[in-house]
């Protein structure tokens, strides 16, 4: 099956320092793809690439079989590559439907001329793709400030898929988060692999990773330095290819092997 | 799990949100029911359409600094720029005056201008703020000393004062004239009626009220039910989500900046047709820490993203019923600096004290 999106010797520098190295991965409709890393080893970089905030020195991207020229966040939006940031970007003044409408409010016409907010069409839109997303919230004239920690994070997340994203770029989904809710996020995950979205997950938690994603890629010092499907690896071969160790596996909880 | 805040709140709890969200109202109907026992004069539809009248300015003001205050931001200039605005309109009026210009030409001409112009300090604070990164007290408190040098160099330090006579007329004359039993008129007082009929002529909606309720209405649709409203909210909320979402932020704190001191500009012209003269602020009027308050008492965060139109008007009216009740009731002025400084933080503690619930 063709890759969804596909980065090819993708290269960031900044200065001196090269932050992204030569990286080339992709990601196919419906795939979780784990994106694993030590801090510094580039994951970041490489995804801001991706999303518009940064812009490759070197490479190519090509996102449904065509090469596109991502210049800035909008442009990634535009082309339904969303992307979830670990600090949510949530205004958190304001309530949940706003919030997944924000920049792109829905507008009616009063007296013919004056444009104001169709809050009622905002508010049932809503309401149809948290329906989607099985998810839960109290009431959605709510601010985000009163939600808790996953509501937030399943309000972020309906707010790309409102927007039909085709890829989702998550980082770091869980962090921050209670056991309950932890476990929220990652169901709310398979059921958008489910409905065909591809998913990037960055994360630190490789239990989280591994019990959602299936494939590994693994980065070191601004190179990619493995890819693995999740059949045929081991949290213990994980950590040995992130830090860089050839052999850790035994010094490494040999207990979580399964 | 925390899912439920809202249905786990207890009766008393909800009580005092709503209490903590509206004692502004309460506020100023205890002390409207006060002032009506130690008052002279205090109740009566003349006294309160004087209290209105005056606060026009000062709603212009309030009005401006609660779109700045909701996106996180102050603007110290509008007192001044208002002063700014109210001298180079005179001038401009007075000049053309002089010269024999039609008296409804010149005012138009003088009032034109001086708006244009105080869109200028708005222009250059929402620049500064946004490209060159220096903060809105910074920036605004730089434009104020700039904008009372340019008054007092317009006005040469006195009041413009030879403006056509009728400027005052519409500024203060009112929507009905009834003098009752014997005559009605509207927009100026009955003719030929003098000496004691005078005082037995009732006035009802001054001029100043409905240019006021026009301009508060329109500001009040934009922030409630507009998209530049809700950008300006959001903004205030999370700057990082407002950039996100692809909203120009930059673009947008310069048209509330302009937004601002246009409205400052208004208040500048309003006031030469209220008081038929120009006159440049002077320090102490402290007119933008007024307007600060009367945002802040209306339910605003100086933080952002809090705030309204509807409570900043009502902070506005509580500082005038304030301000009038006590001179009704004799007491001496300087008190009146006391009373609002101890409202305006009472009104900041309030608002720490009960984080909104509802």
């Amino acid at each position: 099956m063709e890759y969804l999106l596909e980065v090819k010797n993708l290269t960031k520098r900044f200065g001196g320092l090269v932050a992204v190295n030569n990286v080339s991965m992709g990601v196919k409709e419906g795939e979780v793809v784990g994106l694993l890393g030590d801090n510094g080893a580039g994951k970041s970089t490489l995804i801001k690439m991706v999303s518009g905030v940064y812009r490759p020195d070197g490479g190519k991207i090509f996102f449904m079989g065509k090469e596109v020229i991502i210049d800035s966040p909008m442009k990634a939006i535009s082309i339904a590559i969303e992307t979830l940031y670990q600090d949510l970007a949530l205004a958190e003044n304001l309530n949940a439907y706003s919030n997944i409408f924000l920049g792109r409010e829905k507008l009616k016409k009063v007296l013919k001329f004056i444009n104001v907010l169709d809050n009622d069409y905002m508010l049932k839109e809503s309401k149809g793709v948290l329906d989607r997303l099985e998810i839960e919230i109290p009431s959605l004239r709510n601010r985000i400030s009163m939600l808790s920690g996953g509501q937030r994070q399943a309000v972020a997340i309906s707010r790309s898929i409102y927007w039909n994203a085709k890829l989702l770029i998550m980082d770091e989904p869980t962090a921050a988060l209670g056991v309950t809710e932890q476990k929220k996020v990652l169901d709310l995950i398979r059921l958008l692999r489910s409905q065909g979205i591809g998913i990037i997950v960055i994360s630190h938690q490789l239990y989280d990773v591994f019990s959602v994603a299936d494939r590994l890629v693994i980065m070191r010092r601004g190179e990619k330095v493995a890819e693995r499907n999740i059949k045929e690896t081991n949290p213990d071969e994980i950590v040995s290819l992130i830090v860089g160790a050839e052999k850790v596996s035994e010094k490494i909880c040999p207990a979580d092997r399964d | 799990m925390n899912n439920n805040k809202n249905s786990t709140l207890s009766v008393s709890q909800r009580l005092q949100s709503i209490l903590a969200k509206n004692w502004a109202i309460l506020f100023t109907l205890i002390i409207i029911l006060i002032f009506s026992f130690t008052g002279k004069r205090f109740f009566q539809l003349a006294n309160f359409q004087n209290i209105l009248h005056l606060s026009t300015i000062y709603l212009l003001l309030t009005a401006s600094e609660t779109f700045v205050i909701i996106t996180g931001g102050i603007d110290l200039s509008v007192g001044f720029v208002m002063g700014l605005s109210s001298v180079l309109s005179a001038k401009i009026i007075e000049l053309l005056h002089a010269a024999n210009f039609p008296p409804a030409l010149s005012i138009s001409i003088g009032s034109i201008v001086a708006l244009i112009v105080c869109i200028i300090p708005g222009l250059i604070n929402g620049v500064l703020i946004t490209k060159y990164k220096v903060p809105p007290f910074i920036a605004t408190l730089g434009m104020m000393g700039i904008a009372n040098g340019m008054a007092l160099i317009i006005s040469e330090g006195f009041p413009v004062a030879y403006l056509p006579r009728v400027l005052p007329n519409i500024g203060n004359s009112y929507l009905i004239y009834i003098l009752p039993g014997k005559a009605i008129s509207f927009f100026s007082k009955p003719k030929g009626i003098a000496g004691e009929e005078i005082k037995e002529l009732i006035r009802i909606i001054p001029n100043s009220l409905i240019f006021i309720s026009i301009i508060i209405f329109i500001l009040w649709h934009i922030l409630k039910n507009t998209k530049f409203g809700q950008h300006t909210y959001a903004i205030g909320g999370s700057m990082d989500a407002a950039v996100r979402a692809g909203i120009n932020t930059n673009k947008h704190l310069i048209i509330i900046y302009v937004l601002s001191s246009f409205l400052a500009g208004l208040a500048g012209v309003f006031y030469v047709f209220q008081t038929g003269i120009g006159i440049y602020t002077s320090f102490g009027a402290m007119y933008e820490l007024l307007a600060i308050a009367g945002v802040v008492i209306g339910g605003a965060s100086l933080m952002g993203g809090k705030g309204g139109i509807i409570g900043s008007v009502i902070g506005v009216f509580l500082l005038g019923v304030i301000e009038n009740g006590l001179h009704l009731s004799g007491v001496d002025p300087f008190f009146r600096y006391i009373a609002v400084g101890l409202i305006l933080i009472v009104a900041v503690i309030i608002d720490q004290s009960f984080p909104d619930l509802l």
